[in-house]
């Protein structure tokens, strides 16, 4: 196996991994300041990848359309709560997810009848559609070092924003202890509102970057979603420093788990049994990464509350 | 009272004859990533009933659609709705083979004819072949054999293959292995509709192949291609697909990454004659854009049930009459491919091409014939096939 | 008691009816409906009554249904092989997993039971011999002998209407006897619980092992039922499927499984094919569309109601 090989599978590791970070930020910072499960965060995803489609063939630009894309979608994120989601604060989770899940129904259908059930296309722009050559001889596709490039300034800017700004002050004092917090005399409803609205922009923005590489269609959310919980019950409940460890962890076992097992298993079964098997295998490597991860660590790896 | 009976079950008997109306069962994938392909098969079948006056046959025909969404549960259920329901008297309509494999027993078991548009897998045209079974398409390895003959006769001396992990996936490349005969590098398989293949490009570029054989279907194919190219792997390896991974459907969503790229077929769109011009005509002005293998695929489906029922008489149900009406109709049909023979197995014997993706005079990106690879080829299973 | 018996009289005339309309395949489609009820009904004990919110319900399903049909397959179609087979394969796996899961708890519960649950969904996915991503087909139902034939519809509803009795009639004593009361006081305050002397993990482990084997008894009716088995039965979107049932229904009820398997997949059925007049002028699609509808009905119920449709009922007789 070459180093190029390796390179190449390690960069896509990232990749991935940045890319559920922008989604498991959200995530943790909704379940973790306002104690909600929201299953319909993967549908925020879904919405902000058509919202970028659809800006950048109406617009023409690819960097005209990210910035209306992700602001439809924080206004979309923050018209759900102010009118659904608040009233499910304080329900039991059990509520919380059968009103999610209700909405996540809601959501597919909603985004059927407004684009179609054909996925729609979103491509690269055009200056990124080719190869860039890193140093080692590796052609690595220029459009995959953009996401990564977005997803680490995301994570600086909002290691920036939790540590450094008053809206992150409050944030993690919300995360570590709601009650003291709306004591010491927070405007909860408003925080809650802009953390969810940041949290949908987030959204829109893991959908937007990933939308060339995948297909946008209706229903794109709930895959993601499953590995979003995982990362973030792995890194975490609350913890934005959780959410980017965790997802880096599972980018990477799971780009390199479906890229190598394959390999390894193909020396002894035959090439059907290895491709089932490989893939198969690298799945289970997630859950028994959070397996091993929880039976260490009950609270995720960097829990908020102390 | 017994006289009533008696007249009732004869007036049964005679209605159990001929049908008065057809009501065709369209079950496919008309949504999701996969779905283009079964829109494109609706598309030509729709097209070629709208021809015929809305009656196939001479007789009215109503139909049915429903969507299996490629999910193989979705599609046993709604068999069994459409079948025992609806009351269809024809099916049609499925564009993947696991979702066919799933249905098969329901349509089988209800004696109702199924006529296919794209899906042939080799278990229900080997061992378990059945005169309720005709396939409007292609053997499901044919298109591979071609590929593999074309990359033999163009001299690459090793291939890089990948297929999905499912029936016609792997079908796909034993195909593609009977007729190249030069080194096989790797066999990847990938997990259907998957959409990422930067672990797999990752792969091929270290391999080293000088042909990379790829069947991946629908938005699969879409992704796939985009990605190679920005990999820049396109000028690492020749790339070479199956007819129906590279047709209109995908050159409308990715476009010109496609030049260069080259793909076998039963059916091009510059076929000379004129049942074909006549299709494409027709399918351009109807839809406003070039049509598909796949909307081939259905529109000739369309006309062999509509050759077939007026040979038969309208006789659907009867087994032995529409069978032998169904096997002569591809060559009584004027269909887009030309004349064409069916196996006894229920699968045509045809000739199959090697197109290229180029521009045309106007600047739209086509799959232009090239040269025939194979001639009266027929299904490698027909053999195992106990009807004769 | 005169409620069961009044709305189990009504399930039992329901299929003469529909034979009499000629509509058979309703019979089949309210089969389906009962042995979601069977299965949200086990969910419910250890959910409801149990407090455990698991999200790997599914594995226990799916695993009654690929042992029947393995065994099927195999050739073993006898049904008092195949099914006891199922619930104790189930049983076993809910011993396993929840041996490991219930040291943990809350959100963390929820994760280690979705965990293992899709687990044993992609091994299963991975069983190419059996079928893989594409689902095994069935040579038929499963034989009962002493001539009574389950491919009939009719005869099949009835077996399924008495195992759902069964179930029901268990799910009732098992809650007014000591061990239901035990799990109460556990799922009311489990720290009490404890203190008073009861051993809570056993008690909480012997709860989801007779779920999971109640499942596992869905699993091999499912399995019958379409005659194939499919790996997304073990998918954790089976699992939350379960799960709404339960919810929707009534949390902690008797009734709540099977009100909420009829209420989500009557109506799944009735928009997609019943032509609604005044919806259809405003929204000509709508039946396209079946999604929004059951997902503004959930959604009005859940605000609504939040004790799921079975708790309206209590309330009136509170």
């Amino acid at each position: 196996m070459s180093t190029i090989l390796f390179l190449e599978q390690t960069l896509n590791g990232v990749q991935f991994g940045l890319m559920l970070f922008l989604l498991a930020a959200g995530l943790t910072l909704v379940f973790g300041i306002m104690d909600m499960i929201n299953l319909a965060h993967g549908s925020l995803y879904m919405v902000g990848a058509y919202f970028m489609a659809s800006f950048v063939q109406a617009t023409g630009s690819f960097w005209l359309g990210l910035p209306l894309a992700l602001g439809a979608t924080a206004l979309v994120g923050a018209a759900l709560e102010m009118t659904l989601l608040r009233r499910l604060y304080g329900r039991d989770h059990l509520t919380q997810v059968l009103a999610t899940f209700a909405i996540i129904l809601i959501a597919n259908e909603a985004v059927r009848i407004a684009w179609g059930s054909q996925p729609i296309m979103l491509n690269a722009p055009p200056s990124l559609t080719g190869p860039v050559t890193l140093p080692g001889g590796l052609h690595y596709a220029s459009y995959r070092l953009l996401i990564i490039g977005v997803g680490a300034a995301v994570a600086l800017a909002l290691y920036f924003l939790v540590a450094k700004t008053r809206v992150g002050m409050l944030v993690r004092a919300g995360a570590s202890n709601r009650e003291m917090a709306i004591a010491m005399g927070v405007n909860i409803r408003r925080l809650f509102t802009i953390v969810f609205a940041l949290g949908a922009a987030l959204c829109a923005l893991a959908g937007a970057m990933l939308g060339p590489i995948l297909a946008v269609q209706v229903g794109m959310g709930e895959n993601i979603l499953i590995l979003a919980f995982v990362v973030i019950v792995i890194g975490g409940i609350g913890s934005i420093r959780g959410a980017l460890v965790g997802s880096l962890l599972v980018g990477i076992v799971d780009t390199s788990g479906r890229a190598f097992l394959p390999l390894v298993f193909s020396a002894f079964l035959p090439p059907q049994l290895a491709s089932a098997a490989g893939p198969a295998i690298a799945s289970v490597l997630i859950y028994l990464l959070m397996a091993v991860v929880l039976y260490f660590r009950p609270q995720g790896l960097f829990p908020a509350r102390g | 009272m017994k006289v009533l009976a008696t007249a009732f079950a004869a007036l049964l008997a005679f209605n159990a004859q001929a049908a008065s109306e057809l009501k065709i069962g369209f079950l496919s994938t008309l949504s999701g990533p996969a779905g283009g392909i079964g829109i494109e098969i609706r598309d030509g079948f729709n097209l070629a009933v709208k021809l015929a006056g809305g009656r196939l046959g001479g007789l009215p025909t109503e139909v049915i659609f429903a969507d299996d969404t490629l999910n193989p549960e979705t599609g046993k259920q709604l068999a069994e709705r459409l079948l025992k329901r609806d009351r269809v008297n024809l099916m049609t309509g499925v564009v993947f083979s696991n979702v066919m494999l799933a249905v098969w027993p329901t349509i089988e078991e209800s004696k109702v004819f199924y006529v296919a548009p794209n899906a042939t897998p080799t278990t229900i045209t080997g061992k378990g072949c059945s005169p309720y079974f005709f396939s409007a398409s292609w053997p499901n390895e044919a298109h591979h054999e071609a590929a593999g003959a074309f990359a033999q006769s163009k001299g690459f001396k090793n291939a890089y293959l990948i297929a999905p992990n499912y029936p016609a996936g792997k079908d796909a490349l034993t195909g593609f292995k009977r007729t190249y005969k030069g080194q096989i590098v790797a066999e990847q398989y990938v997990k259907l509709n998957q959409l990422d293949y930067s672990a797999e490009l990752a792969q091929i570029r270290a391999a080293k192949a000088d042909a990379l054989y790829a069947f991946l279907p629908g938005g699969m194919g879409i992704n796939f291609i985009k990605q190679f190219v920005a990999a820049g792997l396109s000028n690492e390896v020749q790339l070479i697909v199956p007819g129906f991974v590279s047709d209109q459907d995908v050159v409308r969503a990715v476009g010109d990454p496609m030049l260069g790229m080259f793909d076998t077929s039963h059916w091009a769109y510059d076929l000379d004659n004129d049942a074909n011009r006549k299709f494409v005509a027709e399918f351009q002005k109807e839809y406003k854009r070039i049509p598909s293998l796949f909307a081939e695929q259905g529109y000739t489906a369309a006309l062999i049930i509509d050759q077939a029922v007026k040979d038969a008489k309208g006789k659907v149900e009867d087994v032995k009459a529409f069978r032998a009406a169904l096997m002569k109709a591809p060559e009584r049909a004027k269909t887009p491919r030309g004349p064409f023979k069916e196996a006894a197995n229920g699968t045509p014997i045809q000739d199959y091409y090697v197109r290229a993706l180029v521009k045309d005079r106007e600047g739209h990106i086509v799959n232009k014939k090239i040269s025939t690879i194979l001639t009266h080829h027929q299904d490698f299973w027909l053999k195992d096939c106990p009807m004769k | 008691m005169k409620r069961a018996v009044a709305v189990f009289a009504l399930l039992a005339l329901f299929p003469l009816v529909m034979q009499s309309m000629d509509g058979l395949f309703y019979v089949s489609l309210a089969s389906r409906i009962l042995i979601y009820a069977i299965a949200a009904t086990s969910l419910n004990l250890v959910l409801g009554y149990g407090g455990m919110v698991s999200f790997g319900h599914a594995a226990f399903f799916g695993a009654g249904a690929f042992v029947v049909g393995i065994l099927s397959v195999e050739g073993v179609r006898s049904a008092w092989i195949a099914w006891p087979a199922a619930i104790a394969v189930a049983a076993l796996a809910a011993l396993v997993i929840g041996a490991m899961s219930l040291r943990t708890r809350g959100v963390y519960f929820i994760m280690i039971t979705l965990a293992f649950a899709q687990m044993i969904y992609y091994i299963f996915v991975s069983l190419k011999t059996y079928g893989g991503d594409d689902g095994l087909s069935m040579p038929g139902r499963s034989t009962v002998g002493m001539d009574v034939n389950l491919r009939d519809e009719l005869t099949w509803y009835y077996l399924v209407l008495a195992l759902l009795a069964l179930v029901l009639y268990g799910l009732k004593r098992l809650v007014h006897s000591r061990f239901g009361r035990v799990i109460d006081a556990i799922r009311e305050n489990e720290a009490r619980a404890e203190a008073i002397g009861f051993p809570v993990y056993r008690y909480k482990l012997l709860c989801f092992v007779i779920s999971g084997a109640v499942a596992g008894l869905a699993g091999a009716l499912i399995a019958n039922q379409s005659n194939y088995v499919s790996p997304s039965l073990l998918h954790w979107i089976q699992s939350g499927t379960l799960m709404i049932m339960v919810i929707l229904g009534g949390v902690g009820t008797l009734w709540g499984g099977l009100i909420g398997a009829t209420v989500l997949l009557a109506l799944e059925h009735l928009i997609a094919d019943y032509r609604i007049g005044w919806v259809a002028s405003l929204a000509p699609n709508y039946q396209d569309h079946a999604g929004l509808a059951i997902g503004i009905v959930l959604l009005t119920i859940v605000m609504l109601a939040p004790e799921g449709i079975a708790g309206l009922f209590r309330r009136r007789h509170a």
